[in-house]
């Protein structure tokens, strides 16, 4: 009766359809859905770069001129630009499951979701200008 | 492993926020803006000044550490459904996080040594 290792009485195999690699280009709302946790690359990829800095700035003046002249090169611009629309959309998508993620009560009442997405909006353009005032000061 | 699950969601989603608000605006400067010849690029003097603040090391280790965690989180789970890496689980867990551990070392030493 077992001659067969893989063959059990009441346990068939599961059917399991194999799926291709690119199951997510099928359907635009997969495609979007790859694409935003492909975000975290680049999000990793300008850490990486703020470390960098910060290893330019630790070891001195020449290292630093190094460091932005390195970001001048045509393959810097081309990646940070590329970067730069990914991690944008990371903060687009973040933001807006925001009212999803968090729900504020108020006395009892849910406060609304526009409520919650203004708010956060808002905190992303007062840091955003408060991280260029300190960048651009003189 | 299970044991720490919700510490790596916590750090997931503390470094999900801190790159939501804050990496646009550094990235478009120091990326784009600065290099391209829009805006001036802060001077050594200043950014070395800020440096020397320990607000601002708190801040560089906040903005750089918990964003690598955030990848590391994000970009486990990508190889798993994206290229169907389920049977390499525990290595990809391990590079991942190793990473961001590496890179938050990394940050913390250099703070610590800025003089």
């Amino acid at each position: 009766m077992s001659a067969d290792p893989h063959y059990t009485l009441y346990h068939p195999r599961w059917y399991r359809r194999r799926v291709s690699v690119w199951w997510w280009l099928k359907n635009p709302s997969y495609a979007r859905f790859v694409l935003r946790e492909l975000t975290s690359v680049f999000v990793a990829f300008f850490a990486v770069v703020y470390l960098w800095q910060l290893h330019a700035l630790v070891q001195g003046p020449e290292a630093y001129g190094q460091f932005l002249a390195r970001l001048r090169t045509p393959l810097f611009l081309a990646v940070n630009t590329v970067a730069f629309l990914f991690v944008l959309f990371h903060a687009i998508t973040w933001l807006n499951l925001t009212p999803k993620a968090m729900v504020v009560r108020l006395r009892g009442k849910r406060v609304p979701d526009w409520a919650i997405l203004g708010a956060n909006y808002a905190a992303w353009l007062v840091l955003s200008v408060a991280v260029a005032f300190v960048l651009l000061r003189r | 492993m299970d044991r720490i699950t919700p510490l790596l969601w916590l750090l997931f989603s503390a470094g999900g926020t801190v790159a939501a608000f804050l990496f646009p605006i550094h990235l478009f400067l120091t990326g784009l803006a600065f290099p391209l010849g829009w805006l001036e690029p802060p001077p050594y003097e200043l950014l070395h000044r800020l440096l020397t603040h320990p607000v601002t090391r708190l801040y560089l280790l906040v903005l750089i550490s918990l964003p690598l965690f955030h990848w590391a989180h994000r970009f486990r789970y990508t190889l798993y459904d994206g290229l169907q890496l389920k049977h390499l689980t525990e290595l990809i867990a391990v590079l991942c996080y190793g990473a961001a551990l590496l890179g938050t070392a990394a940050t913390a030493y250099l703070l610590w040594n800025v003089a």
